[in-house]
């Protein structure tokens, strides 16, 4: 049982890093209907920038945080405009290579600024583990845990309150009418990059507190894939379900499954799900059925 | 007789056989028959090096040309050619390292093991499309790979297997040349066959579903079994390909078809021309091409800046990416496009407007 609760707690803490990254994810198919495959670059390269700040100029880690916040919003901006600006209304096939393109020149830069080898952050959080009953937990999972449910408690404020985020969810729900209201539907977009890169910035951040960091980092931008399909591609609340769904199940496969087959599949469960899912409800959870009509 | 110095100055079809016909223009028979020759002729000059080059863009532009059946033609995108080329390969290196059977048969039995296995994969394409179907196949990509890379008995896990090359009576492949041949010839095949396949009712049912799904199955066109046939033609050719490229490097092992390969393959297609036969093969020669000529070009520029070679992987990703974004904003319809205005341009010339 206590087995089981640690796999379990294990689980909440990725999966919500997973819902985080996911959020961004669902962020621009939802404004731009673009699927972005270069998620798990963003992830990389605000980490790095994070962890460089720290390591190489010693700012404290809060400063170094908001710095690499900031750099991630801009780079959104910027490949935003520069990159998937000339393929708005093109095919699918052009914004889905556009991303995968995007990926590898992100990956590119990673490695030529970065190279290969593990870092790990300064620590940050204390090291003394905390006795829950009889679980133990890291600090720093109960950390990311936190981070994590005050970012989504922004976010749902944000898109509920605030204008910006109003004309976002009046742009993913009609880009024409939403146009003809005054709203900026380039800035829209430009904004659901840069929160992407945002949130995706802080999830590798969190990670790589807790793993370390080198380039392999950037594979969860192809597990996010299982996190958004499974909640619905289009849904927000859908991202964070789902994202905790995926944390907790492919946790618990890894605890209980790859001993008897020796490993790996802890990787491979969210794949799993994706095509089932994919099978039987391809829009997820929450997501919204298209209709096609002649 | 007409002067042969004078260009057309179009091409004027004046009924369906002409417009169906795959030698538009008697020259053009010409022209690719001397091109055939020098392909076939150029082995016996060129260095191994070259040769070993050319062998891996013809491998290449095989699997291209399979996945542009499913992807430039039929409009169905799979980001799982990776492992398909994988199941190619281990297919026919299980049949001749296991079984003892010979390359002949093995290689087209791992073209339908393939196509099977694509087969299963393209089923939810009748539920799915775009965007959805591109992340089915990438998670067959993933599993697929998972598949090969834990079934220890069979496939000798992460450690791979050795291959050996095909014998045709005492005669082994071994000599670069002696492979090369035996590329061109498939190549050759599958050229021809992909450029018959679309001048036939299969063909032309695959394009109306890329073009608009809904007007062809209101014109009588079943969606699901063209779909999944489109699946199984182009994944026959890249299990080809697979069984090719296994016995060429003769090793095969589960890291030589992650999910880079996947988007190799893509690119290729991408910047050779979606939905063009030899842009496939122009796209082939050109991604395989692409870190050769990028590598040579960081020796020759070692002298003046050092650091260079260091960052070379990490140059090649960039320079990759680099080239599928400038394709995809500035030529889409790839190089056969270009080509094709030169072509246009030549023909037209000294009045091309």
């Amino acid at each position: 049982m206590t087995f089981f609760l640690q796999m379990l707690v294990t689980g909440i803490v990725v999966g919500s890093v997973y819902s985080l990254v996911a959020l961004g994810f669902v962020l621009i198919y939802k404004s731009s209907d673009a699927i972005n495959f270069a998620q798990g670059e963003f992830l990389l390269i605000g980490t790095y920038v994070c962890l460089t700040l720290i390591t190489a100029y010693n700012i404290p880690f809060i400063a170094a945080l908001m710095i690499a916040l900031i750099f991630s919003a801009v780079l959104g901006f910027v490949i935003e405009r520069i990159v998937l600006r000339p393929f708005i209304g093109e095919p699918v096939i052009s914004m889905i290579m556009a991303t995968i393109g995007l990926s590898s020149v992100l990956a590119g830069i990673v490695h030529i600024t970065w190279g290969h080898e593990t870092r790990v952050f300064p620590k940050v959080f204390s090291e003394q583990p905390i006795h829950l009953g009889e679980i133990v937990i890291a600090p720093v999972y109960l950390w990311s845990l936190l981070i994590v449910v005050i970012m989504l408690v922004i976010f749902t404020l944000f898109f509920k309150y605030s204008k910006l985020g109003i004309a976002m969810r009046a742009t993913a729900d009609d880009q024409q009418a939403a146009m003809s209201m005054g709203i900026s539907v380039k800035m829209i977009f430009a904004v659901a990059w840069a929160i992407a890169a945002i949130v995706s910035a802080v999830g590798g951040i969190l990670l790589g507190n807790i793993n370390g960091v080198n380039a392999s980092l950037s594979a969860i931008g192809l597990k996010v894939l299982p996190v958004a399909i499974l909640g619905g591609l289009d849904s927000i609340p859908g991202a964070i379900i789902g994202g905790l769904i995926i944390g907790i199940l492919e946790s618990l496969t890894g605890g209980y499954l790859d001993p008897l087959v020796g490993g790996g599949l802890k990787e491979v469960m969210p794949f799993v799900i994706l095509v089932l899912i994919l099978m039987f409800k391809p829009y997820g959870l929450f997501g919204k059925k298209e209709i096609e009509r002649v | 007789m007409r002067n042969p110095f004078v260009m057309d100055c179009g091409e004027f079809h004046v009924n369906y056989k002409q417009d169906m016909a795959i030698w538009k223009i008697s020259r053009v028979r010409m022209r690719v028959f001397i091109l055939l020759a020098v392909f076939a002729v150029f082995p016996m000059f060129a260095s191994d090096y070259i040769i070993g080059l050319a062998t891996l863009c013809g491998i290449a532009a095989i699997g291209a040309i399979g996945l542009n059946i499913l992807t430039g033609f039929t409009g169905q995108i799979s980001i799982g050619m990776g492992a398909f080329l994988g199941v190619g390969g281990y297919t026919s290196a299980i049949l001749t390292a296991k079984l003892g059977l010979s390359f002949w048969i093995a290689m087209p039995t791992a073209g339908i093991v393939t196509a099977i296995v694509g087969g299963l994969f393209g089923l939810p394409s009748l539920r799915l499309k775009g965007l959805y179907l591109a992340i089915a196949t990438l998670a067959a990509q993933v599993i697929i790979l998972f598949v090969i890379s834990r079934w220890d008995s069979l496939t000798g896990g992460t450690a791979g297997m050795v291959l050996s090359r095909p014998e045709l009576g005492s005669f082994v492949f071994y000599s670069e040349q002696s492979y090369y041949y035996l590329m061109f010839v498939v190549l050759v095949i599958t050229t021809i066959f992909s450029l018959n396949l679309f001048r036939s009712r299969v063909g032309r049912a695959f394009i109306a579903v890329r073009d608009r799904d809904v007007a062809a199955e209101v014109m009588g066109i079943d969606l699901f079994k063209y779909k999944v046939l489109a699946f199984i033609v182009s994944s026959f050719f890249v299990g080809i390909a697979g069984a090719l490229l296994g016995h060429y490097t003769m090793v095969v092992s589960p890291e030589l078809y992650s999910i880079t390969v996947s988007i190799e393959y893509l690119a290729i297609i991408l910047v050779g021309g979606l939905g063009s036969v030899f842009g496939s093969i122009y796209g082939a020669v050109f991604i395989t091409l692409l870190p050769v000529l990028l590598r040579s070009g960081v020796e020759m520029l070692s002298g003046v800046f050092p650091d260079l070679s260091a960052v070379l992987i990490g140059m090649k990703e960039v320079v990759f990416g680099l080239v599928i974004i400038l394709f995809l904003i500035y030529e889409p319809q790839g190089l056969a496009k270009i080509w094709k205005n030169i072509k246009d341009y030549f023909k037209l010339w000294p009045f091309s407007y």
